[in-house]
């Protein structure tokens, strides 16, 4: 649904987008993650074919961003990283407006305007000039835009942020939603638990590269190595510490509790309770101990 | 049939797209009341006022017997109450692109499927439309007025040229300043260029008073037919030079010395070659040979196959100007007495003696150089038509002393004797210079595919200096040399006794 094979964009000296080739399917969604200046609006931007790649091609909806600039933007929805409405019109007026552009039958725009801004909850939003609009409800009037024809494919720069959240679980949902009805989505934030709570699968671009690539918890595993596990005993772990330590790579513990890593969880976990069990030491809980995905973008791009 | 119904099909739906634009950006200008208030005191309370005004000057000066006074301000009054409400197109249209970059409302709209042409277009008539009816409004008032209070109704070419010159006046500033509005990063840039527009045009309504006052309406034609032309280039030269990229892209107007002077000198050079040998591999004291054999066997040519339409050009103004040699000529004949001159060698130095062709080769090549350099400058500031102005004006005085002869002489006897010789190479080198001076002007109208304004500029000026130094000033050079030693002596010895 998105391809981009060696996407690259040059400002004069300046590499903003650097050979990126990468792919989302059709009820997918990708976060796009990185610093300020990485690269992600240029990328969404060629995506949306507003740019043109100074090398290297993308096809959006089955169609090249170089070749049919026309047809994307018939086919994408974006999300801008500023709302840019026009605050003297209407809401209603302006979805009328984009709608037309777009090419929705009037029918049609005024059907989809109402249910979406009934979905993020501004129904009342639809006679109101949106200057007087507070910052959230700006955002959200610009997905709905993004939205309004129904695109194959969306591209959404920040959709959350200046969103209370409460707001910002409408949107989420809504975005989740999307995903089922087999949108393919790209998903440009700084949120990273919106990222990692919504996103298939995490990109992170860095000086116009992509330096990491796959799900949340194939990252962490690559990144921050096997996966941390505590033990919650219902017993003082006296002689359970050294029991352990022929099985797995014990890290600390404490009177009742033990944290090892294991590079194999599925296996170890229960071979390691089988033994607990042998020995008559009662055990609370057994879980893995939370690593964001915070950890793994600043890592990367420590690392980077 | 089928492909013209699916023309006529993407035709609406193109327009379509275009007026919905239009019709958006129209709203939006007058639900702003800073618009709304001028509009309404110019188009209706201004040309009020006027028809009062002209009504009291009639009664005034004809107490004096200057009637005429009176009856040559009324027209005048005409095209002022025209171009007043006009005036204010141009903040509109200045901030039409960079006013909607600033507000960041720009990159949903360019997120459209609207084309670059429909999006040009649409900006453009937005900015037209609501000026250019205030200003028919305002005539229309001040008519109705004068007709009420003084009874009088304009003659139908004065009304149809007053509304003529009003459109095309307004279509000149808007869609210059479209053109600046779409190129610079700033409104306050853009109003800072708006200079380029408001100065030629307050000269042009100045020079349009006087010509009122004169009563010479004809000559008005022709400054009507003066600003079509420059309708269709600046609408031409905005719609090659838009680029949503550009637009969205260009966050400062930063000047890089470094990188333009890379990008210039990178023009500049070019690869050797000397028959497919190794240039390289050439001993060192031989490889002239292939910078020399690079230069004038393949680089020289591409440059000038880039100029193809500019030198197809410039020869259709030589022939042009030919004519108009000719036509001139034939209407003000020379007396016989006149050209019947002694040609001889005791003749010419008599002249020299006199202080007549005593010119060096230096002399004529600095002479030829001083008028090629400055119409390439001039070109640079008129879209290349003053560089070819440049040259028709010696050519047609050149075809009008031929055509002349020809009541004494054999014209082509005359023509091969006298123009010839150093005009052989004299001329294709007169006409490669200002090929490649009309392409560094006409970049502003139309840069090349895939390039910017200004890189299509660079590459202009590089290749106007490599070709302008190594093969113009040579032939030049030659033809100055032949021009002073070597035409004079065929001059007498063909047409001499």
């Amino acid at each position: 649904m998105i391809e981009l094979m060696g996407l690259t964009k040059r400002f004069d000296d300046f590499t903003a987008v650097d050979e990126v080739t990468l792919c989302v399917q059709p009820g997918e969604i990708l976060a796009l993650l990185g610093p300020n200046g990485a690269g992600k609006t240029t990328t969404v931007r060629m995506l949306a074919a507003i740019l043109r790649p100074t090398a290297g091609e993308a096809r959006v909806a089955g169609y090249s961003v170089t070749e049919q600039p026309q047809e994307v933007r018939r086919r994408v929805g974006v999300l801008t990283e500023h709302p840019g409405l026009y605050l003297r019109m209407r809401g209603g007026r302006y979805l009328d407006f984009f709608g037309r552009l777009m090419g929705v039958s009037a029918d049609e725009r005024e059907r989809r305007a109402k249910d979406l801004l009934a979905r993020f909850g501004m129904a009342e939003a639809w006679d109101r000039r949106m200057g007087t609009y507070s910052k959230g409800m700006r955002q959200k009037m610009a997905l709905v835009r993004a939205m309004l024809h129904d695109p194959p494919v969306l591209l959404l720069d920040e959709p959350t942020s200046a969103m209370d959240p409460h707001s910002a679980k409408l949107v989420r949902d809504s975005v989740i939603g999307l995903r089922h009805h087999r949108r393919a989505i790209v998903l440009c934030t700084h949120n990273l638990p919106e990222a990692e709570a919504i996103a298939d699968r995490i990109a992170i671009i860095r000086r116009g590269k992509i330096i990491a690539l796959g799900t949340p918890a194939e990252l962490k595993e690559r990144l921050l190595g096997a996966p941390l596990m505590e033990l919650r005993l219902a017993q003082p772990t006296d002689g359970v510490v050294k029991l352990l330590s022929e099985l797995v790579d014990v890290q600390a513990h404490g009177t009742d509790w033990v944290r090892y890593f294991t590079p194999d969880p599925h296996a170890m976990n229960p071979q390691l309770l089988g033994l607990l069990a042998s020995r008559e030491v009662g055990v609370v809980t057994l879980s893995e101990v939370g690593r964001s995905l915070e950890d793994v973008y600043l890592r990367v791009v420590e690392e980077a | 049939m089928a492909v013209i119904s699916e023309r006529k099909r993407e035709m609406g739906e193109s327009l379509r797209l275009v007026f919905t634009l239009v019709g958006r950006e129209i709203r939006d200008t007058l639900r702003d009341w800073r618009m709304v208030v001028p509009i309404i005191i110019l188009t209706l309370f201004f040309p009020a006022l006027m028809s009062w005004i002209a009504n009291y000057a009639l009664r005034g000066v004809a107490r004096y017997g200057a009637e005429i006074v009176g009856e040559r301000m009324i027209p005048f009054l005409l095209m002022v109450v025209g171009f007043f409400p006009i005036s204010f197109s141009l903040v509109i249209a200045l901030e039409t692109f960079v006013g909607e970059k600033e507000r960041r409302s720009l990159e949903p709209l360019l997120a459209t499927p609207l084309s670059d042409t429909q999006l040009y277009l649409s900006k453009t008539l937005a900015a037209m439309i609501p000026p250019l009816l205030a200003a028919y409004l305002g005539i229309t008032v001040y008519l109705t007025g004068l007709y009420f209070i003084e009874g009088w109704k304009p003659p139908l070419i004065l009304l149809v040229l007053t509304v003529v010159l009003t459109t095309v006046k307004g279509v000149v500033m808007v869609s210059g300043a479209v053109v600046v509005s779409s190129q610079t990063t700033s409104v306050r840039a853009a109003n800072l260029l708006a200079s380029f527009i408001i100065i030629p045009m307050a000269l042009l309504v100045q020079g349009e008073a006087l010509i009122m006052f004169w009563a010479n309406y004809d000559v008005l034609w022709w400054i009507v037919l003066f600003l079509v032309v420059a309708d269709v280039v600046l609408i031409r030269m905005g719609i090659h030079t838009f680029n949503r990229e550009e637009l969205l892209g260009r966050e400062i107007d930063e000047l890089n010395l470094g990188s333009i002077w890379r990008t210039f000198r990178g023009h500049l050079r070019w690869e050797p070659w000397f028959f497919g040998r190794d240039v390289e591999r050439m001993p060192g004291w031989l490889r002239w040979l292939g910078v020399l054999g690079g230069l004038y066997r393949h680089d020289i040519p591409t440059a000038l196959g880039r100029s193809r339409l500019a030198l197809l050009a410039v020869v259709i103004a030589l022939l042009f100007s030919a004519y108009v040699g000719y036509a001139f000529a034939d209407r003000y004949r020379l007396p016989t007495d006149m050209l019947r001159q002694e040609i001889s060698s005791e003749a010419f130095v008599r002249s020299q003696n006199l202080g007549l062709f005593t010119f060096t080769p230096w002399d004529v090549l600095i002479h030829n150089l001083r008028v090629l350099v400055a119409a390439a400058l001039l070109a640079v500031f008129s879209f290349g038509t003053l560089a070819i102005a440049l040259l028709m004006l010696p050519m047609a005085v050149i075809f009008f002393l031929v055509v002349q002869a020809a009541n004494v002489y054999n014209p082509v006897v005359f023509f091969a004797a006298a123009v010839l010789p150093h005009g052989v190479l004299e001329l294709p080198a007169a006409v490669v210079a200002t090929a490649l001076s009309v392409r560094m002007g006409a970049v502003f109208m139309s840069p090349p595919k895939g390039m910017t304004v200004g890189e299509g500029w660079l590459l202009a000026l590089a290749d106007f200096v490599k070709v302008f130094l190594t093969l113009v000033v040579p032939m030049l050079a030659l033809a100055a040399v032949i021009e002073v030693y070597v035409t004079p002596l065929v001059v007498i010895q063909v047409l001499g006794g």
